[in-house]
């Protein structure tokens, strides 16, 4: 027996102005099944609520049906409403009246009969709605946090200081990412060693963290609360347990090849640290460039070290962690400048990219902080910025700004003319974007006080002309063509995701765009989490962005890693698919079109099983099985059907 | 002089007629320089092209058509190649010469060659020419 | 490798689907009687648009071109009748008379049985190929067109594919095979490859890299030549402003061949007969106006190639060159009774 309550939202005149409310309540009132309708100016307010609580109890309603606006912005409001005075949520439904009907007409008469059909058919669907309960899951409250840069390490040491655990995951051996690499970092020129050091030492430290250095996430499984991670912990050829960080054999090996921490500007040894800092401070063994696993010969490595640490036989290993949240902080990369064919296609060694300029200017670096030319180590006299180079460029490349180089650029030419006080260093751009706090003072010190050229134009061709480089670029402003020979020149790359990452989404079934970064939930109101729950992206794996945006993204990431564990158990809602065993034939149509692997064939009974907790209740399944065995609670084909009915007859 | 900006001259035909015979849109073109940049005939021209381009977008049909630079534009294709948006600029210049050449006026008249260059230059070099250069 | 073989007398039927075949694998279709001669031992056979031209100025083009490929194994077949491509594709958008030579000349290859045409100019190869491309790309234009011309028997179905004989070397005969026939190699000989500006631009319808092209230096490299690299090699020369703006074009050719003079290039090698003029003639008008000027002998890429693979060097034709080239090629005992 239905004791249906329809209540008809004005939503200010959002509605009123285009559907005669007070109509289609009355209209309404008479429909079977409804024994109460009434209309009220807003029904999300508070006097709104009240009123749909007084007569839910006043009237003994067993399903209600609110007429406003899109279900994404009340359902959840007016569920609660109704679950406050005992009703089960999932017997109040909202019917769409505004975004599917008022928004879109002129016509009022028109617009009211639509929306009557539209509340019709909504009381159709309520009436078979089931009395629904939430699945509640436990959780597992330790987290993955994927990235060792400076947004994995601020959401390792957020989530751990928090109290809970998390296994940190780092490809490389060391931790410390891209920032440790940077000369100074702007605007205020603090020393990225200095800053992001302790931090890191924190993370080595800290008693919740367990830090997975040079391993790589293999395989994940399960669900929000639920993971299970396999780790793939790369061979170092190294036992870190023995090894005592003494640097002899570093010192021994023979081989030299070029160093990827030093952006291949100088040589590093076939077993290697990252850098001084390191956390952990242990070496690892290059198996592609090792004489001894390449050759079969050398062993030097091992026989000057006094602990026996060195171990040619090891092999990679994996390990298994079982986590409830996952944070995604894989970061970036720079575009290949090899992809720029006018300027040089890379063969020219003096024009270099934007982090090899990094290490040039960096104290500790390979050059103490003073910018010597790759090609013959002579302190360039002229040197060239180009911005924009890679980005902004949707006709070859990348459509996107890369956000950084403006400022890192202002502050490569400032360092450099405070080495080279007579040097001359000029910047090509197309605009600037200086939106941080003290960034637009910062570029104003850097054109006034340390005399930084800025030539608003792009560069069409880079060309070697003896031991210079011509650069052959625009001053619009000036509407003129500039040529300049230049010493040396900084090519601002774009910005683009880390490699491998686009394998790894698919891996963490979590969503990347076109380029490579990862997609949050919502660009503005959920920038930290991804489609998928149980995921949180912390970073430039989400988007191009400097240290303070990453560093407060990171934070962000690990406080809704809190929130999530501050539950005891997880809510699912309901509003999923289910198997009627008793007509499932077993195809499996089902288990291929799942995008959550969800379901499951059972392979003794030939049924297929919906696993609730993954289960994201999108309804593929039920439109892909043949033989109606696979329903979706509360939009049964039935209700589908019944609602079809309501609206054509 | 101030140069009068109004909804007659950005909204123009002319704008339309170079947008239609030239199939770009000029709107595309966010003036980064690179086309003046690399343009191996910019010694030559008063005018450089994205300050064409940017004279197109304002309307100012005058000054476009009596320009010397769409005349030097030699269809090199240089900054079609680089051009980041991907606005075909040759195709710019070649409305921008059509425009003068429908109206019956000539740049270069086919009789004023000298006869002692019509027996010296290759048939590819007068063909073309004439093809630029007259209607 | 696989050939389709096209009767001249079967059913039209058999002929289109054969057609609508060699399209999606794009093999070539030999034409029966060819298939005959390849039998015999004989070379293959494609259809060869010469262009203006290269049959007066730049007859040392031409000629080189058709006995290097012939010695290669290619034999070059001039269509029976064509007319001047237009020299330019024509830019304006509504402009489609003028895109009526140069398919016309597409039709001409497909009246010859053949669906492949290669080209020497480089002018002739843009030309041909874009208004190919607009036609492939845009059905309702070629159907216009095909209106137009009513008269032709053929109508075109812009399925020939248009080649410059740069690409039937590299991709067809293989850079490796012309190293393995070069009889003299061109030893000591500093040669820097001149570009211009379509064999590679528009990027859509270039034969290589717009910005670092390889394609004439690996020729060059595979006849012993030693290839000189400068940064002009892809700049316009002027092109046709040498018929009424000589001073622009003398002073871009200067640029040009200083350029390529000061990293050590003792010749330039090219495949425009127009940027043939530009840097070989206009030498002349260069000397008057910078007098620190010296000439420089500027070669077709098929002269060279002639000269490597042996062959008799009146087929090179240097008497037809501006800067005579033969004093350089003595210096390096190349011709000259060795």
């Amino acid at each position: 027996m239905n004791r249906i309550g329809v209540f008809v939202c004005h939503c200010g005149l959002n509605i009123a102005q285009t559907v005669d409310v007070e109509k289609l309540a009355n209209i309404i009132s008479d429909y079977p099944g409804v024994v109460y309708a009434t209309n009220y100016i807003y029904m999300c307010s508070d006097p709104g609520q009240d009123m749909i609580k007084e007569i839910v109890k006043e009237k003994k309603l067993n399903g209600v049906v609110v007429a406003c606006c899109s279900p994404t912005m009340h359902e959840t409001t007016f569920r609660n409403t109704v679950a406050s005075v005992g009703l089960n949520p999932y017997r109040c439904e909202i019917a769409n009246i505004r975004e599917q009907c008022s928004w879109v007409h002129k016509d009022k008469k028109i617009a009211t009969e639509k929306a009557v059909e539209i509340v019709k058919a909504t009381i159709e669907k309520l009436k078979l709605d089931k009395s629904l309960i939430p699945l509640s899951v436990p959780i597992t409250k330790r987290a993955l946090v994927i990235g060792g840069g400076i947004a994995g390490i601020q959401a390792s040491l957020d989530i751990a200081d928090s109290g809970y655990e998390v296994v940190l995951v780092e490809r490389n051996q060391s931790i410390g990412g891209h920032m440790l690499q940077l000369s100074e970092t702007f605007p205020t020129l603090d020393c990225p060693q200095c800053i992001a050091t302790p931090k890191m030492v924190q993370v080595g430290q800290h008693p919740k963290i367990k830090l997975l250095a040079y391993s790589e996430v293999e395989e994940v499984s399960g669900y929000v609360g639920n993971f299970k991670v396999k780790i793939r912990r790369k061979a170092s050829f190294v036992d870190w347990n023995k090894c005592t960080g003494c640097g002899l054999c570093v010192e021994k090996c023979p081989v030299r090849v070029p160093s990827e921490f030093n952006e291949l500007l100088v040589k590093r040894k076939a077993i290697y640290t990252l850098f001084p800092q390191a956390v952990p401070n242990k070496p690892v063994i290059d198996s592609n460039n090792c004489l001894y696993l390449t050759k079969g010969k050398c062993r030097a490595c091992e026989k000057n070290c006094l602990a026996k640490a060195i171990d040619f036989n090891q092999k990679d290993t994996f390990v298994e962690e079982d986590v409830g949240a996952i944070v995604v902080a894989t970061g970036y990369d720079l575009m290949d400048k090899a992809e720029i064919g006018e300027y040089g296609a890379g063969k020219y060694k003096d024009v270099i990219n934007g982090l090899q300029m990094e290490r040039l200017l960096c104290p500790s670096g390979p050059t103490e902080g003073i910018p010597h030319r790759p090609s013959d180590g002579k302190i360039p006299k002229e040197i060239v910025f180009i911005q924009c180079v890679g980005s902004r460029d949707p006709e070859h490349y990348y459509p996107y700004c890369s956000k950084v180089c403006c400022m890192y650029v202002v502050k490569q030419a400032m360092l450099y003319k405070n080495v080279v006080p007579d040097g001359q260093a000029y910047v090509f751009y197309m605009d600037i974007r200086c939106d941080g706090k003290g960034y637009e003072e910062f570029l104003q010190k850097g054109m006034e006080e340390n005399k930084i050229l800025y030539l608003r134009g792009r560069v069409s061709k880079l060309f070697k002309d003896g031991d210079k480089i011509k650069v052959w670029g625009a001053d619009t402003l000036t509407g003129r063509k500039i040529e300049i020979s230049a010493d040396m020149v900084v090519l601002a790359m774009a910005v683009v995701p880390s490699k491998g990452v686009k394998e790894l989404a698919r891996k963490l079934r979590i969503t990347a765009d076109d380029y490579g970064f990862l997609t949050e939930a919502h660009p503005k109101l959920r920038p930290v989490e991804s489609l998928t729950a149980g995921y949180f992206l912390a970073g430039a794996a989400q988007g191009p962005k400097d240290i303070p945006d990453v560093v407060a993204q990171a934070s962000g990431a690990a406080s809704k890693v809190d929130s999530l564990f501050s539950q005891d158990v997880l809510y699912h809602e309901p509003i999923i698919a289910s198997v009627d065993e008793e007509v499932c034939v077993g195809c499996g149509n089902c288990v291929d079109v799942c995008a959550y692997d969800a379901i499951e064939l059972d392979l003794r009974t030939k049924k297929a099983k919906v696993n609730s907790a993954v289960c994201e209740g999108c309804g593929a399944c039920c439109a892909a099985c043949p033989s109606g065995a696979m329903q979706h609670n509360n939009f049964s084909k039935r209700q589908i059907f019944e609602m079809v009915d309501a609206f054509v007859r | 002089m101030r140069a009068e900006i109004s909804i007659k001259n950005t909204k123009s035909k002319f704008l339309d007629k170079v947008e239609e015979l030239s199939e770009q849109n000029i709107y595309a073109c966010y003036q980064c320089g690179k086309c003046s940049a690399g343009c191996p005939s910019i010694s030559e021209m008063d005018i450089s092209p994205s300050e064409i381009i940017r004279l197109v977008q304002l309307g100012g049909e005058e000054e476009v058509l009596n320009s010397k630079t769409i005349w030097v534009c030699a269809s090199c294709f240089t900054c079609v190649t680089r051009c980041p948006k991907g606005v075909d600029v040759a195709k710019i210049m070649e409305a921008l010469r059509q425009i003068t050449l429908r109206k019956n006026v000539d740049y270069v008249n086919p009789l004023s060659i000298p006869r002692e260059t019509l027996s010296q230059v290759p048939q590819i070099a007068l063909v073309s020419a004439l093809r630029k250069f007259s209607g | 490798m696989l050939l389709l073989v096209l009767s001249s007398i079967g059913e039209k039927a058999v002929r289109n689907s054969t057609k609508e075949f060699a399209q999606l694998t794009h093999l070539p279709i030999i034409p029966f009687t060819h298939l005959l001669d390849l039998m015999k031992g004989v070379k293959m056979k494609i259809s060869y648009f010469p262009g203006c031209t290269l049959k007066t100025m730049a007859k040392n083009f031409e000629d080189s071109a058709l006995a290097s490929a012939s010695s290669l194994g290619i034999e070059m077949v001039e269509l029976q009748r064509w007319n001047c491509c237009g020299t330019v594709y024509s830019l304006t958008s509504d402009d489609l008379i003028h895109q009526l030579a140069p398919i016309r000349d597409l039709i001409r290859v497909e009246e010859q049985k053949d669906n492949r045409v290669v080209t020497l100019c480089s002018m002739c190869y843009n030309t041909l190929k874009r208004a190919n491309k607009l036609v492939q790309e845009d059905k309702e234009k070629l159907d216009k067109l095909n209106d137009l011309m009513y008269r032709e028997d053929v109508k075109y179905d812009g399925k020939v594919k248009v080649l410059h004989l740069l690409e039937i070397l590299k991709n067809e005969i293989g850079f490796e095979q012309i190293a393995r026939k070069v009889k003299i190699p061109l030893k000591g000989l500093k040669v820097a490859p001149y570009y211009g500006c379509l064999l590679l631009r528009p990027p859509e319808v270039g034969i290589d890299d717009p910005e670092n092209p390889t394609i004439l230096e690996n020729l060059l490299e595979s006849t012993g030549a030693e290839v000189i690299d400068y940064p002009y090699k892809t700049e316009c020369c002027g092109s046709y402003n040498t018929v009424a703006n000589v001073d622009l074009v003398v002073e871009r050719a200067y640029n040009i061949l200083r350029s390529a003079i000061n990293q050590g290039a003792e010749a330039i090698v090219l495949s425009c007969p127009l940027c043939g003029f530009n840097l070989d003639n206009r030498q002349k008008e260069i000397k008057e106006k910078f007098s620190d000027f010296k000439n420089i002998p500027i070669f077709y890429f098929t002269q060279l190639l002639a000269l490597s693979l042996g062959l008799d060097e009146k087929v090179c034709r240097f008497e037809l060159n501006f800067v005579d080239p033969r004093p350089l090629l003595e210096s390096k005992h190349l011709i000259g009774g060795v």
